[in-house]
């Protein structure tokens, strides 16, 4: 098993490569309720990458004044960075002062495709903290805002901050936890150390600490969270390698005259990555908890932007009044964490195929 | 075993210590600082300068970094945790006063968490694979995946606003000195209702889940077969036999949750308005209350450590095959 894990990872594209993660993904999907939680997760991350053209004050597509525009779409492809270089929306949708709906008129035969939900996260379009309508679906914030268009851009912050953070967590996890399980000495014994002194902080704390003294915005909370995340999955990576480097294959490659820098590259940190990807799974739960909890005590999204944890401080804020923002923020965020961390637990089942052996 | 003591005590001060710099610096690095905030509201730009001059030396903030943690430690020693640079008063009696109301929140909810999920636990165990084990634990796990600030809202939201039915900001009721003392326990007891729940609920899932798989654990060894060779009853066997032993490794997973419960305190105790150290912390880390913040973070790590190291002795108490010699 081990050398074919071996040539499954350091070869790309053979027929071998695949079969790993094919049998893990074949595994995956017998499991019920885990592909249930991956459904969840592939739908929140398509209405976030879908969010302009989910809801938007302007539409998908529409006759204007003898013209047609689609401005909708162009927010949907500057989703991607760097495109608002290369495509722009047209005049006069890119002027802030332009307002669609007013200028908008039938009898000159303008027509439009509307978003689902007509209104943007930021448009003030009623009167506040109104409850659900049938205009709103889920009524209105306190300074008249849609809050489902909110709630959907919102989904955007949260996977933004669950990916990106652990992007960040990871790099910095794999880089330390590699230094640390295959340099060993007093690599190790700083790292470890430094590990053990993060993990005695409770982590809200930490993140607390240092965000109060940055301007708060989404990239500080991105940024804070995988700085404090790493040392997570450096523990587990180091504990991975130490054991990985003992293997006959390992001792085969360095036998073989294998650098250092390669040996870890292509042949122990690619067989020490399944139990990673599990850790990192239940870590984006527990990154967009904290963002939202963040958000909550006003330390993460600024307003006007909208965030899950935001829209639950309004309806805090605005408890005997306006109960009605608080259940469909308090359903997104339980939504996301169950279903990221389902997709955890069954990765943790199906990874790894010598649990699978013990169970047969 | 007392090598083993003196080895873990020796390491525990050096990650104290590691601690203890690294929040120190942390919080002297980043820029602004607590005279600069109680100044920046002084129209008058020479006057404004002179109060804040003379506040960083009161402070003791105008000496280099290194100087102020020396005399941060040695202050520590003789346990003095200075004054707060908030309101001046004594960072160990606001400290003192916030201890309680998190401590029993923390305690109670333990004990809750214990009683409801031992039962479950043991009877899953019992019954693996069954109806009642499938069922019980699919609706832990949902319950494990709210968040507690999220429950927390819905709970205020419809418990607390809508049906009315219990008091969801504080400690205390606002006429709490007139009541009787009967009165006030009714008070109190109902005041701790809601954010003991949010503490509790979470562990559930996790607890019974962790029994259970410890008694399966131990159901598989050879001498609770002895046990049933030898013809003692199903009960005798389970609760006797079984589950006294399955309780060795509960005692690391209690260490190892406290620190959650600490910290997991900031959102919950600012929501519930309770005065707890969680809310110290946060409106601390506001008002850039140096002394405040160092000592909390002291305290939680030495906690922290503390708890984990009893825990790893007691380990060793009711466990008599680990050896703590090398």
């Amino acid at each position: 098993m081990a050398t074919e894990a071996t040539t499954s990872t350091t070869t790309r594209g053979a027929p071998a490569a695949r079969s790993y993660w094919h049998i893990t993904w074949r595994r995956f999907r017998g499991h019920r309720l885990g592909m249930v939680g991956l459904c969840v997760v592939a739908v929140l991350f398509l209405v976030a990458f879908l969010s302009p053209i989910l809801a938007n004050e302007q539409p998908i597509l529409c006759r204007f004044d003898g013209g047609f525009y689609y401005p909708a779409v162009v927010d949907l492809v500057h989703q991607v960075p760097g495109t608002s270089l290369i495509i722009q929306k047209q005049r006069p949708y890119r002027l802030a002062t332009f307002d669609f709906k007013r200028e908008f008129d039938p009898e000159r035969g303008d027509w439009a495709l509307w978003t689902p939900v007509r209104y943007g996260p930021r448009e003030i379009a009623a009167e506040p903290l109104a409850g659900p309508s049938g205009r709103h679906w889920l009524g209105t914030d306190q300074s008249g805002r849609d809050v489902l268009s909110r709630m959907v851009h919102g989904t955007v912050v949260s996977m933004k901050v669950g990916f990106l953070s652990m992007g960040i967590a990871v790099i910095l996890g794999l880089v330390f936890g590699c230094i640390a399980g295959y340099a060993g000495g007093i690599a190790d014994l700083v790292i470890s150390r430094f590990i053990e002194v993060v993990q005695c902080f409770p982590a809200f704390f930490l993140i607390l600490a240092v965000l109060a003294w940055f301007p708060p915005s989404i990239e500080n909370v991105m940024i804070v969270i995988g700085l404090t995340r790493w040392v997570g999955i450096a523990r587990f990576a180091r504990g991975e390698i130490l054991r990985i480097r003992e293997t006959d294959y390992a001792l085969a490659a360095r036998s073989l005259g294998v650098r250092p820098a390669q040996l870890v590259l292509r042949h122990l940190l690619p067989n020490a990555l399944a139990p990673v990807l599990v850790s990192v799974t239940f870590g984006i739960a527990v990154s967009i908890l904290i963002e939202a909890g963040l958000s909550w005590l006003g330390f993460g999204v600024q307003p006007p932007d909208a965030s899950w944890g935001t829209i639950l401080r309004s309806g805090y804020e605005n408890l005997f009044t306006a109960g009605h923002m608080i259940p469909p923020a308090c359903v997104a965020i339980f939504l996301a964490v169950l279903s990221f961390n389902l997709v955890g637990d069954t990765l943790r089942d199906v990874i790894d195929p010598r649990l699978q052996a013990e169970r047969a | 075993m007392l090598s083993y003591i003196l080895r873990r005590l020796v390491t525990g001060l050096v990650t104290l210590f590691g601690i203890s710099v690294i929040s120190f610096f942390i919080i002297q690095l980043v820029p602004g600082d607590p005279a600069q905030i109680q100044t920046s509201q002084i129209a008058d730009a020479a006057v404004s300068e002179r109060v804040y001059q003379q506040l960083r030396e009161l402070y003791g903030l105008d000496k280099p970094i290194p100087v102020q943690y020396a005399n941060w430690v040695g202050k520590l020693v003789v346990g003095d945790f200075g004054s707060s640079f908030h309101d001046g008063r004594r960072v160990s009696a606001k400290i003192g006063e916030a201890l309680w109301p998190t401590l029993s929140v923390a305690l109670l909810s333990f004990m809750l968490t214990l009683i409801i999920s031992t039962p479950i636990g043991i009877y899953s165990a019992l019954r693996q694979g069954g109806g009642f084990d499938r069922s019980v634990s699919t609706g832990l796990y949902m319950l494990y995946s709210v968040p507690n600030y999220v429950a927390g809202m819905l709970l205020i939201l419809y418990l607390g606003v809508k049906w009315d039915l219990l008091p969801f900001r504080g400690m205390r009721s606002d006429g709490y000195d007139e009541m009787t003392t009967l009165g006030q326990m009714w008070d109190l007891a109902q005041h701790y209702v809601l954010i003991t729940f949010c503490f509790t609920f979470g562990n559930l899932a996790y607890y019974s889940r962790f029994i259970r798989q410890n008694l399966l654990e131990v159901v598989r060894q050879d001498y609770i077969r002895t046990a049933r060779a030898k013809g003692l009853g199903e009960r005798s066997v389970v609760l006797k036999h079984a589950f006294t032993n399955s309780l060795i490794p509960l005692i690391s997973l209690i260490g190892l949750t406290l620190p959650f419960v600490l910290g997991g305190s900031v959102i919950l105790e600012y929501m519930f308005n309770w005065p707890g150290l969680g809310r110290l912390y946060f409106e601390s880390v506001l008002q850039r209350d140096y002394p405040t913040i160092m000592a909390l973070n002291f305290i939680t790590a030495l906690l922290v450590l503390g708890i984990t190291f009893i825990a790893d002795l007691t380990y060793g108490l009711v466990d008599p095959r680990i050896s703590y010699e090398k």
